[in-house]
């Protein structure tokens, strides 16, 4: 049973993971970008758009690389266009970063809803077995190999998105905080001014990253829908919930891709939790707000102990235009 | 002189904002191997002249030409190509990281960390620069980011160096080692560019003198061939009188008396120690001391905007804990000035009416605010204090430094108070705004107001204020009677070498009339640490 709840855990955590990496990566430049949830929505279905032309293109031919191949590739196409319509509002047309962030949660999870509805999905459970393919690990017996097993089932049973989210948080990690881009990167999230000041491209950097890091976290939508939900579930209500989970996953990550892994898999962790256990449907929506309550002890102690390295980007949320007075 | 190189030459440059011009036809000439002063009143334009060689803004019209051909300098980075480097007066750091990487940040520069470090080391020991380059740029003092940023700029090659008010925030010791760099880097070769509004420095340091007035160009001077006030003479237009004047009236009993006070700063250390003071009705008490001793907390502590242990009384009455609104309850009229005018003292993006209505919306009764009277209200102050702007509904964070302050202060005084407390009233205005503000002191001063002022300029201090309280590191060194003392003897004290109270039988800052008795005050004292129990 603990090896079906931590192999759940992990697998559930990778939505958010997703989603966080790439609301991350934005907001390391400074932008607080609420469209995460449309953007997820937009992730989801860009994936199922490209899977169904996969479809129409070799037919029942089934290729699962290039069917994950076309599912990423469509997904992060259609999360980066999100992106790039919230960067061209915030970092173009300095419109606040808020309301622009919202109303791309409303076109994301609208959008969705309305090509989605007509959409062809019966072909979803099917696409959803190359997400899904594991790695076959063997039957040993005895102790050591019920070990190995549970080993195996934890760590290896997964599907070829949840090693690439892992892979991505330390990629970010190293990209962040090891090289130079990532030096600017944080520069500019902290001070716009001293970047532009260094001659560091402020607007360019911000549009890659946003774009980046859309892309990014649209795959979160991708994901819950071919991989975790194994393709029955093309639901854009489920994806906005995962989308405001994940923000608060960035909160409680302090703005670090490792804790950001690891946050997810206890998120992911609370969520499946209620079905391990026998409660009621009221126990249910308790356990439902744990990761919020989470969230706000943590942002309750950092404030309090009010270390500079664990704090957001300084400039977060506030839109820099060279010329201001 | 005329046929030296030239390292910068302006033709006619002009910028505007908004419809007024910042810059108006600017011609400036830059030599190698000088230091010029760029001197002119707030809003003449300085600033607005350093952005456009270093980037930040474009010209709308003239030429610049760097050593003799014509630049177009579109970014920050375009300036960085042509050798000009500028240290802004508000710093460009990024405060969660080390010195190094500050240094760095921008530059293509493939080489090795321990590469990088020795190059930077190279330039630190050249100019004579002390600088840790792995502590963080939290962590540091003013003059050590200031030492960083000009290290950044020097690393990045440049032979042009810009430094708006570099010494506005240093001691006089760090302006010494300051200037003692600018002057090497001369030697060296490098031209500088510095803005700062103290006339003895600008006699100091630099070989020429070039002064803007309203955005425009006026002269430029040799410096040892002028004097200050002729130079204050083309800034400000015309003739004006540089003595400030010190109002001889009788002082009247305490007003507010203090004792036992003891200050936190925001991170939990000690911002002030064990103070004694009184303030008198008719008389101003000067507070002199190194930025960040504990002044800016001593304000908060007695407007009631932060907790303190000890006893502050008013008329003899314990105002122990009130907040601001229980100390307006109770009748008495403090008026704040402080230090930060546009975020403790103003709403940025409210009106001049709104910024009013801040301090008298609970003056009539219903839910509605009396926005027309308000509106009178400022067009009076507007009036009165001669403050420039478009009108009564301009957000103030559009108005220069001078009229924000003006407004400011025109609403502190406007509920004619009886006690003010003023933190660097004149912080970065320019001489008129500044003589405006000391003549409206001086009114209330007449008035009877008891005033605390907590200024930065020693000459101010002494010839304005009847008493002065020298505070090192939040210790009372002493409070001396401006017509006793010397200069030298509170830079003694500023700087901790002197202590007056050490070896002096008489306790500083008790009132001979306190209007509390001695049994009074203990009692009050042991209220406060009951209190404070709870």
């Amino acid at each position: 049973m603990l090896v079906t709840f931590l192999a759940g855990a992990i697998s559930m955590g990778v939505i958010y993971l997703y989603a966080c990496l790439g609301e991350t990566i934005i907001e390391k430049v400074g932008n607080l970008n609420l469209g995460i949830p449309g953007i997820m929505c937009l992730g989801a279905l860009g994936g199922a758009i490209g899977i169904n032309l996969y479809y129409a293109i070799f037919g029942e031919v089934t290729i699962g690389i290039l069917i994950v191949f076309f599912g990423i590739l469509f997904s992060m196409v259609f999360a980066g266009l999100g992106g790039l319509i919230y960067s061209f509002l915030t970092v173009s047309l300095q419109a606040n970063q808020n309301v622009t962030g919202l109303a791309l949660t409303t076109f994301g999870v609208g959008l969705m809803k309305f090509i989605g509805s007509n959409m062809n999905v019966s072909r979803f459970p099917q696409a959803s077995l190359s997400f899904k393919n594991g790695i076959n690990f063997g039957n040993p017996e005895g102790f050591l190999g019920t070990i190995y097993k549970g080993f195996c089932e934890i760590f290896l049973s997964h599907g070829i998105l949840v090693y690439l989210s892992f892979a991505l948080a330390v990629i970010i990690f190293i990209v962040v905080y090891k090289t130079r881009t990532g030096l600017y990167i944080r520069a500019i999230g902290e001070s716009p001014q001293t970047a532009d000041s260094q001659g560091i491209d402020v607007r360019g950097y911000k549009y890659i990253c946003i774009i980046v890091g859309s892309g990014i976290a649209g795959l979160g939508g991708l994901y819950y829908v071919f991989d975790r939900s194994g393709g029955t579930t093309f639901v854009e209500a489920a994806i906005e919930a995962f989308g405001w989970m994940s923000v608060a996953l960035v909160i409680f990550s302090m703005w670090k891709p490792f804790r950001g892994a690891l946050g997810s898999i206890l998120f992911g962790g609370l969520y499946i939790l209620p079905q391990f256990l026998p409660i009621s449907n009221t126990q249910l929506k308790i356990f439902a707000i744990l990761p919020y309550v989470v969230t706000v002890i943590v942002l309750i102690f950092t404030s309090i102990f009010d270390r500079k390295d664990s704090q957001p980007p300084k400039s977060l949320g506030i839109n820099y235009f060279r010329e201001e007075r | 002189m005329e046929n030296r190189e030239i390292a910068i030459q302006c033709n006619n440059i002009s910028k505007h904002f908004k419809g007024v011009y910042a810059n108006k036809n600017i011609n400036l000439t830059l030599y190698k191997g000088e230091i010029l002063s760029i001197l002119g009143e707030n809003g003449s334009g300085k600033t607005t002249l350093m952005n456009m060689l270093s980037g930040i803004y474009q010209p709308e019209e003239g030429e610049i030409y760097i050593n003799g051909e014509l630049a177009s300098i579109h970014s920050p980075k375009d300036a960085f190509t042509y050798g000009i480097g500028m240290v802004h007066q508000h710093f460009k750091l990024v405060e969660v990281f080390t010195a190094l990487e500050n240094i760095i940040l921008g530059i293509n520069d493939r080489r090795s960390v321990k590469e990088i470090t020795a190059s930077i080391k190279e330039i630190t020991s050249k100019y004579g620069f002390e600088i840790d380059l792995n502590k963080k740029i939290y962590n540091m003092s003013v003059s050590e980011k200031q030492t960083v940023e000009i290290v950044k700029v020097l690393y990045r090659n440049a032979n042009i160096l810009i430094l708006d008010e570099p010494t506005a925030v240093l001691t006089p010791q760090e302006i010494d080692k300051l200037f003692f760099v600018m002057e090497k880097m001369r030697d060296d070769g490098k031209s500088i560019i510095i803005i700062t509004h103290k006339l003895n420095e600008v006699m100091r340091i630099s070989d020429r003198i070039t002064i803007l007035r309203k955005g425009e160009y006026i002269t430029t001077l040799n410096t040892n061939e002028t004097n200050e006030k002729e130079i204050t003479e083309f800034m400000v237009g015309r003739k004006i009188d540089l003595k400030l004047e010190r109002l001889r009236i009788l002082a009247g009993p305490p007003v507010l008396e203090a004792r036992n006070l003891r200050i936190l700063k925001d991170d939990g250390t000690v911002a002030i120690e064990n103070l004694n003071f009184f303030l008198r009705g008719g008389q101003i008490l000067g507070v002199a001391g190194i930025a960040g001793c504990g002044q800016k907390e001593l304000c908060e502590a007695i407007v009631g905007l932060r907790p303190y242990e000890g006893v502050i009384t008013h008329k003899g009455e314990s105002i122990n804990g009130f907040t601001p609104q229980m100390i307006k309850d109770i009748g008495i009229r403090m008026s704040f000035i402080p230090e930060d005018r546009l975020g403790l003292g103003l709403a940025p993006d409210l009106s001049i009416t709104d910024n009013l209505l801040l301090k008298t919306y609970d003056e009539k009764k219903g839910i509605l605010v009396d926005r027309k009277s308000a509106r009178n209200d400022a067009v009076q102050l507007i009036e009165r204090y001669k403050v420039v702007t478009p009108s009564t509904e301009t957000p103030v964070k559009n108005l220069s430094g001078g009229n924000v302050q003006k407004i400011l202060v025109g609403r502190e005084i406007g509920n004619d108070p009886n006690v003010i407390i003023t933190a660097y009233p004149v912080r970065g205005l320019d001489i008129n705004s500044s003589y405006m503000i000391y003549d409206i002191l001086n009114e209330e001063k007449s008035k009877n107001t008891a005033i605390l002022f907590v200024g930065e300029d020693l000459d101010v201090l002494m010839t304005f204020c009847d008493k002065i309280m020298v505070l090192c590191h939040g210790v009372n060194m002493g409070i001396v009677h401006t017509k006793n003392t010397t200069k030298e003897e509170i830079g003694l004290m500023m700087t901790g070498s002197l202590d007056l109270t050490k070896d002096n039988k008489k306790i500083f800052g008790f009132a001979d009339d306190s209007l509390v008795t001695d049994e009074k005050w203990e009692e009050l004292l042991r209220e406060d640490q009951i209190r404070r129990k709870k």
